[in-house]
């Protein structure tokens, strides 16, 4: 071989290497690709204000541009379209310092005056809008201040607390665009929407965000969502390759598809959601006296709680991807949770214990009371949840290891909700809080004696018992004032009353499990709504995998 | 044909059998939760392996199919009863009253069977023994069941009514319920036993349908229903097979069924 061919050789091995750096890099960063998802059932709306379903949200929350945004791994709230912003002392108002140079999708500009059209629409008591029942704190109309074109105060009659959080959920609206809702700030916009089928979303040419390297954000071109409510046929779709992400996945499928392909699934550890049973201590329900008696009895429901086997529960039903229940706050709310608090363990001892300092006595292995009536109740819960009727079937065993006999009766929803929340015949039910905010303002409707989701005893005219009482007080202390320390120790004393009265026994926290494609690139699940593509405007698509689809 | 039969015969009685027999067959009983093993395998301990939440799928399939196939005959003959009652009653008197019986019948017929039964199963009490709630399932089966046979039987009695041997009974004299009972009911025997034997598979996959969702036997207590319901989210027969044995179970009884109904239907 010559000097010059031995150089042209090389020169060729090293431009064909150059080649292949330079297109495999480019294949990452280069923009482009299909996102592919489900979502469960139809988005019933696409105007941002009128959200109050998941699959709704999904779509506000990759369209949508908000002032603030709670980052989904470390649940600190981030600077979005507002660059700064300032609570004033007493809580009423908020002042927001906006981004300049931003547009809508369609080209028009960002302005204040479009947040106090958001805002002015949103609160318009005609609208009915459920994003803004969240901001209605007392009577009295919300003023909205356009201070400059990059500032903008609002002013609430009273005050709200946790304000600046909520605002995680108002996407932002055009004040002067003739496209109304389909102009957005959003990293996407949408393109096309087949009703039953699917919704298409492309990027919004105009999205403000730019990558560390000056590029431009979403880096994906579309998301492709398709509306399938068959979990099977999702599932199957996703091995197919024909789906990226699958958000709250069963248990089952989890494992299942995480023995063959591990790489693919993640448990991002306890989410917020919770199940847990109580005991029906309405006075004028239709049961039994000395049944209520039970029930309103602390000794009672902490030795029910102290009997149940929650270690049995994670591990058998939910295959080890949940976490004992503790209390109203899962430990995946890291401000929130009084973490003081652990799960009740398992004794049955110490439940006989305390069922005997209330006259409970065995008789022939059955537990009787004090008047002789043997412990028998009834658990109701709805039909068709596989996993909270082999919660019941491990209570029932659990139960009968301290002689009480439990009956397990699955119910229709729409008559079981008629039963516990306007019949009240019912003894003891179980089910689930699905919890999307980490505010225990959120909760008002559950803790307050008066509140219509009282589960156990709702709509008291005033409280019924002392720890009730406290209970009212303490919530509304926390919501009156905007020191979050405050806020912080009275709620840790709801989560410890809540703990030692056991009005509602906590049972588990389930994981948040998904699967994420290896064709996804940039995927980092979290638990809080939306799990898999709370970072959608940051994922790639693989290319190869992008060229096949 | 004849072999078909017989060998039909052999498995719903060795089905049976077995089924009674599930105390020694099965010790471990099917309420028993081994919480260390649950969804097993198949082993020595556990002939089908062990369901969800631990409990032996051998003693369940067993004491299930004991529940299921002696309560749906029972249900059975509750239903085959009322459309006797009601069709057979209708058919003989004829007139009005069998227009009228025709119109309930058909009225009934077109409601919406598995909404009945789920709003009669949610406003019964709740707190009963599994025992007692099995035994109301097919009680309820039982009661709503009735109306096709009713007017299969109301249409036999209608033309029997009208018979050589009918008209000849009565020119001798006789009239009433005893001009039923001794010629008429004898003579709707045939029908009556085939509309029997085909209501107990239709008892049992209501039973079933009512199970998978979740609004069936109550547990602990087992049923083909309840069994059926861990076939949910299987998607590929492979990986567990075993699960498959109460399926396969139903299948070959129903077919069983089947094949001896096709010899009564030839009787009738």
């Amino acid at each position: 071989m010559t000097g010059r061919r031995k150089f042209s050789y090389l020169s060729s091995i090293l431009f064909v290497l150059a080649g292949c750096v330079f297109f495999s890099s480019a294949s990452f960063a280069q923009n482009g690709g299909e996102l592919r998802f489900c979502l469960r059932t139809e988005p019933k709306t696409f105007d941002p204000l009128l959200v109050d379903d998941d699959s709704s949200l999904a779509i506000r929350y990759l369209t949508g541009g908000v002032l603030v945004r709670t980052n989904r791994h470390t649940q600190e709230l981030e600077p979005e379209l507002a660059e700064s912003w300032k609570v004033s002392a007493d809580g009423k108002q908020i002042t927001f310092k906006l981004r300049r140079a931003v547009r809508f999708s369609d080209g028009s500009a960002f302005s204040a005056d479009d947040v106090a059209f958001t805002m002015n629409r949103m609160m318009d008591p005609a609208l009915h809008s459920s994003t803004g029942d969240a901001f209605r704190s007392g009577s009295g109309t919300v003023t909205t201040k356009v201070v400059s074109a990059d500032q903008v105060a609002i002013t609430f009659p009273a005050a709200v607390v946790g304000m600046d959080r909520l605002f995680d959920q108002v996407a932002i609206m055009s004040a002067h665009s003739p496209k109304k809702e389909k102009a957005v700030l959003g990293p996407f916009l949408v393109a096309d929407y087949k009703p039953g089928a699917s919704v298409k979303l492309e990027r919004n040419p105009y999205y403000w965000k730019k990558d560390a390297q000056g590029r431009q954000l979403p880096y994906i071109d579309a998301v492709d969502i398709d509306i399938q409510a068959n979990r099977d046929v999702e599932m199957l779709r996703f091995k197919r390759g024909e789906l990226d992400l699958i958000n709250a996945l069963d248990t089952d499928y989890f494992d299942r598809l995480g023995s063959t392909s591990p790489q693919l699934v993640h448990d991002a550890g306890p989410s917020l959601d919770s199940d847990f049973m109580w005991f029906n201590q309405v006075a004028s329900a239709p049961i039994p006296d000395y049944k209520k008696a039970w029930f309103r009895s602390t000794n009672f429901r902490r030795a029910v709680s102290e009997a149940i086997n929650r270690d049995d529960l994670s591990r058998i039903v939910y295959n080890g991807h949940a976490q004992p229940g503790v209390g109203p706050v899962s430990p995946a709310n890291k401000f929130w949770f009084n973490s003081a608090l652990k799960a009740e363990a398992h004794n049955p001892q110490a439940a006989l214990e305390r069922l005997k300092a209330d006259g409970f006595h065995m008789q022939n292995g059955t537990l009787v009371d004090k008047s002789g009536n043997p412990v028998e109740f009834s658990i109701v819960t709805n039909a068709g949840s596989k996993p909270r009727e082999r919660m019941s079937v491990l209570i029932q065993e659990d139960l009968a290891k301290v002689g009480i006999k439990v009956n397990l009766v699955p119910l229709d929803f729409p008559s079981l909700i008629e039963r516990i929340s306007q019949k009240f015949n019912y003894e003891c039910a179980i089910l689930g809080f699905r919890n999307v905010g980490l505010d225990p303002n959120e909760q008002m409707n559950i803790w307050l004696s008066s509140a219509e989701n009282h589960a156990w005893n709702p709509q008291q005219k005033s409280p019924e018992t002392a720890w009730e009482a406290e209970i009212d007080k303490l919530m509304r202390a926390q919501a009156s004032t905007s020191n979050l320390k405050k806020r912080k120790e009275a709620f840790d004393r709801v989560q410890q009353i809540v703990y030692e009265q056991a009005p509602m026994i906590y049972l588990i926290n389930q994981n948040s499990l998904s699967a994420v494609s290896a064709s996804v690139n940039g995927a980092n699940p979290g638990i809080l709504y939306p799990q898999t593509f709370w970072n959608a405007e940051r994922l790639t698509i693989n290319g190869t995998a992008t060229a096949k689809r | 044909m004849k072999i078909a039969r017989l060998v039909a015969c052999v498995v719903v009685v060795a089905v049976c059998a077995t089924s009674l027999g599930a105390h020694w067959l099965a010790p471990a009983g099917y309420a028993r939760q081994f919480r260390e093993a649950p969804g097993a395998p198949p082993s020595r301990a556990h002939l089908l392996g062990t369901d969800e939440v631990g409990r032996d799928r051998f003693a369940r399939v067993l004491y299930g199919t004991r529940i299921s196939l002696l309560l749906a005959p029972a249900a059975a003959l509750v239903s085959t009863a009322l459309a006797a009652l009601i069709g057979g009653l209708a058919g003989y008197v004829g007139g009005i009253w069998l227009r009228l019986a025709r119109a309930f019948t058909d009225l009934f017929l077109s409601l919406p069977w598995l909404f009945l039964l789920i709003t009669v199963r949610a406003v019964l009490p709740l707190n009963v023994s599994p025992l007692v709630s099995v035994l109301i399932t097919f009680l309820i089966l039982g009661l709503l069941g009735w109306a096709a046979s009713a007017r299969v039987l109301a249409t036999s009695a209608d033309s029997l009514r009208n018979s050589d041997f009918v008209l000849q009974a009565r020119a001798s004299g006789l009239h009433g319920a005893r001009l039923f009972i001794v010629h008429v009911l004898p003579n709707l025997k045939p029908v009556l036993y085939a509309q029997f034997w085909i209501s107990i598979p239709v008892f049992i996959l209501s039973e079933a349908n009512l199970g998978v969702l979740g609004l069936g036997v109550a547990e602990p207590l087992p049923s083909w229903g309840s069994l059926l319901r861990e076939l949910e989210g299987l998607i590929s027969f492979r990986e567990e097979p075993w699960r498959l044995a109460p399926l396969l179970l139903l299948i070959v009884v129903m077919t069983s069924f089947q094949v001896l109904l096709s010899n009564e239907e030839v009787t009738a």
